[in-house]
């Protein structure tokens, strides 16, 4: 089956006094994956278990092929749950919870060998049809929560932090295979994690939460390359921030000067709302350019001295010492600065476009 | 070579305490085949007459029936009630739901004698005195606690996803519990059917109170045996209550093993 489309709107939950997800509305198209990023309390998960109608909303709507489900309770609604920790069916084997939804829906034994067969193939879990839950390792049962999830084809499928509790490689390695397995299926995909990377890496659309609230919905790049927020520019990705004084505008720019050093000029994208003093100027690690030589600028020119250099393999990164403040820039392994060592005396700039003002508190 | 002493030692210790805690009831053995009128150590001769005997006075072999009956049908209603009151305590807010487990383990914890004389009188009112369902729910009241133990402890091990999961691949909150919760408590239920079995099946304060001539359990006659008869019938049948109790064991280890 197709992906199908997916439409909250006005969703509300409370838990007392502690307000869970605030209005929270998102359209989703069929077959596209989403992301729902935020720290825990931030409201991804709750959102998540409305759609799957394991927590009820207070207020709100939630549709899927423009049909209400909010009414119906989960077993009723068809989409497929991957749980944090997977919650698999302990007393059964590997291939009785992957037929665990095919039963419940009556299929004829022959059919449910059939497809949980194809789906413990499209896992790569073949061999493993008879073993116990507690024979597996830890991505094993990923995989098997994944295929259980699949098996009956539903038109969404719902993830809740599906890759937790998994190590680094491995997390890489199955994040490239739920991708794949979501281009096979067609599935559209609503996915929660607190994983910027996770996100970056998998998602069409990236739903930045906070509070209960969305604050920016956006592809990977739009969400890393233009964050609306400081806590968004904060949350995905590395960056500098520094705080400075406003002064004059210019076009999309605007001239500050950090409080550290007044007298310095700088000039950055201003995303404030214009009436403050204050603002955060946030600058990505690798748009920090470094030079030996005075290079051929005036903008967001200034001396640093290098304190620390790290060796990150693909990429360095350095510490430095500005006038500023620290400072952190990344470069790549092969590039002219990996040259640099803790003590050189160098140059750094970056373009204005890539700094940008954020309110202080957001 | 101190390591290969030390654990002789702790061997040699152990096996100690092993003979310590099993012989004197592995004693009743062999002075039930005794061919004396009184129980004697050590025994002279060898007869089983003592079994025959057993299985043929009606006192003895009527109350090993009422002790089966009362502890088949204590393990059924203290094992559905004690699953349904851990079910129901697993719900409770942590530290309410420890105080109300207090609550109903306090039969374990309470001497059996003040248990018994406590329900003496209003079981005496109610007229269970003297019979099978009060034995019954006496001994309910002693083996729940073993029930709320056992299911607990798996309760507590418990994702309470696998709940959520069932209903978001199909099954209604019925199906979800037959099919996910029970089978995931079985191994916890079964232990406290047991206990719950052995606990009614060897038990002799609460039943001297509340049997009496027409509800008499195989302990409480070994009691009285004892002491109006000191016949060696007593040894045969602390032989027999050994065996059914090893029996039931070894079954629950068999079933709990696979």
């Amino acid at each position: 089956m197709p992906g199908a489309a997916v439409e909250i709107a006005g969703l509300n939950k409370r838990y007392g006094e502690f307000v869970a997800v605030d209005d929270v509305s998102l359209s989703i198209e069929p077959g596209e994956f989403v992301t729902l990023l935020g720290l825990s309390g931030s409201g991804k998960t709750t959102t998540l278990m409305a759609v799957a109608g394991l927590t009820e909303p207070d207020s709100g709507t939630i549709s899927i092929d423009g049909r209400d489900i909010l009414s119906l309770p989960p077993e009723k609604r068809g989409l497929g749950v991957v749980f944090q920790n997977y919650a698999l069916f302990p007393h059964l084997d590997v291939f009785d919870n992957i037929a665990f939804p095919l039963r419940m829906r009556k299929w004829a034994e022959a059919d449910i060998s059939k497809a949980v067969e194809r789906v413990l193939k499209v896992v790569s879990l073949e061999q493993f049809s008879d073993r116990r839950i507690s024979a597996l390792s830890g991505g094993q049962q990923q995989r098997v929560a994944l295929a259980r999830a699949l098996v009956f084809e539903p038109p969404v499928l719902l993830m809740d932090e599906p890759l937790g509790a998994l190590d680094r490689s491995l997390r890489d390695q199955l994040q490239t295979e739920i991708k794949r397995i979501q281009r096979e299926f067609g599935v559209t995909v609503i996915y929660v994690t607190h994983d910027q990377e996770e996100a970056l890496a998998l998602s069409d659309r990236i739903a930045v939460m906070a509070n209960g609230k969305i604050c920016q919905l956006g592809s990977p790049d739009e969400i890393y390359e233009r964050p609306n927020t400081g806590f968004v520019a904060g949350f995905v990705g590395d960056s500098n921030r520094i705080t400075v004084s406003l002064g004059a505008t210019e076009d999309r720019f605007r001239r500050v000067s950090a409080r550290t050093a007044p007298e310095l000029e700088l000039l950055a994208l201003d995303r404030t709302d214009g009436a403050l003093e204050q603002a955060v100027l946030m600058v990505r690690p690798e748009a920090i350019e470094m030079s030996g030589e005075r290079p051929d600028t005036d903008v967001n020119l200034l001396q640093a001295r290098i304190e620390l250099r790290e060796f990150l393999g693909a990429s360095i990164r350095f510490t430095l010492d500005t006038p500023l403040g620290p400072i952190h820039v990344r470069k790549g392994r092969s590039g002219p600065a990996a040259a640099f060592k803790p003590g050189n005396d160098i140059w750094i700039s970056w373009s204005p476009t890539e700094g940008a003002l954020f309110p202080p508190a957001s | 070579m101190t390591g290969r002493l030390s654990s002789a030692v702790l061997t040699a210790f152990a096996a100690a305490v092993c003979v310590f805690l099993v012989l004197p009831t592995l004693a009743v053995a062999p002075i039930s085949f005794t061919e004396t009128n009184f129980i004697t150590f050590p025994p002279r001769g060898f007869t089983l007459h003592w079994y025959r005997e057993f299985f043929e006075r009606p006192e003895w072999i009527g109350s090993l029936g009422t002790s089966a009956v009362v502890a088949v049908l204590t393990a059924a209603l203290s094992t559905t009630l004690g699953t349904m009151i851990a079910l129901g305590l697993g719900q409770l807010p942590r530290r309410t739901g420890r105080a109300v487990t207090f609550f109903f383990i306090m039969p374990m914890v309470v001497p059996t004698i003040i248990t018994a004389a406590a329900l003496y009188t209003p079981f005496a009112r109610a007229g269970l005195v003297a019979s099978i369902p009060g034995l019954v729910l006496a001994h309910t009241v002693l083996a729940l606690p073993f029930v709320i133990i056992n299911v607990s402890a798996i309760l507590q091990k418990l994702d309470r996803r696998v709940v959520d999961a069932a209903r978001s691949l199909g099954a209604t909150p019925t199906t979800a519990f037959v099919r996910v919760t029970l089978p995931i408590l079985a191994p916890g239920i079964t232990a406290g059917a047991v206990f719950a079995f052995i606990t009614s099946f060897d038990e002799v304060v609460v039943a001297l109170f509340i049997a009496g001539a027409d509800a008499t359990t195989l302990p409480v006659q070994m009691w009285s045996g004892i002491r109006f008869e000191i016949s060696p019938i007593v040894a045969a049948a602390s032989c027999l209550l050994l065996i059914v109790s090893c029996v039931v064991l070894t079954l629950f280890w068999l079933v709990q093993r696979r």
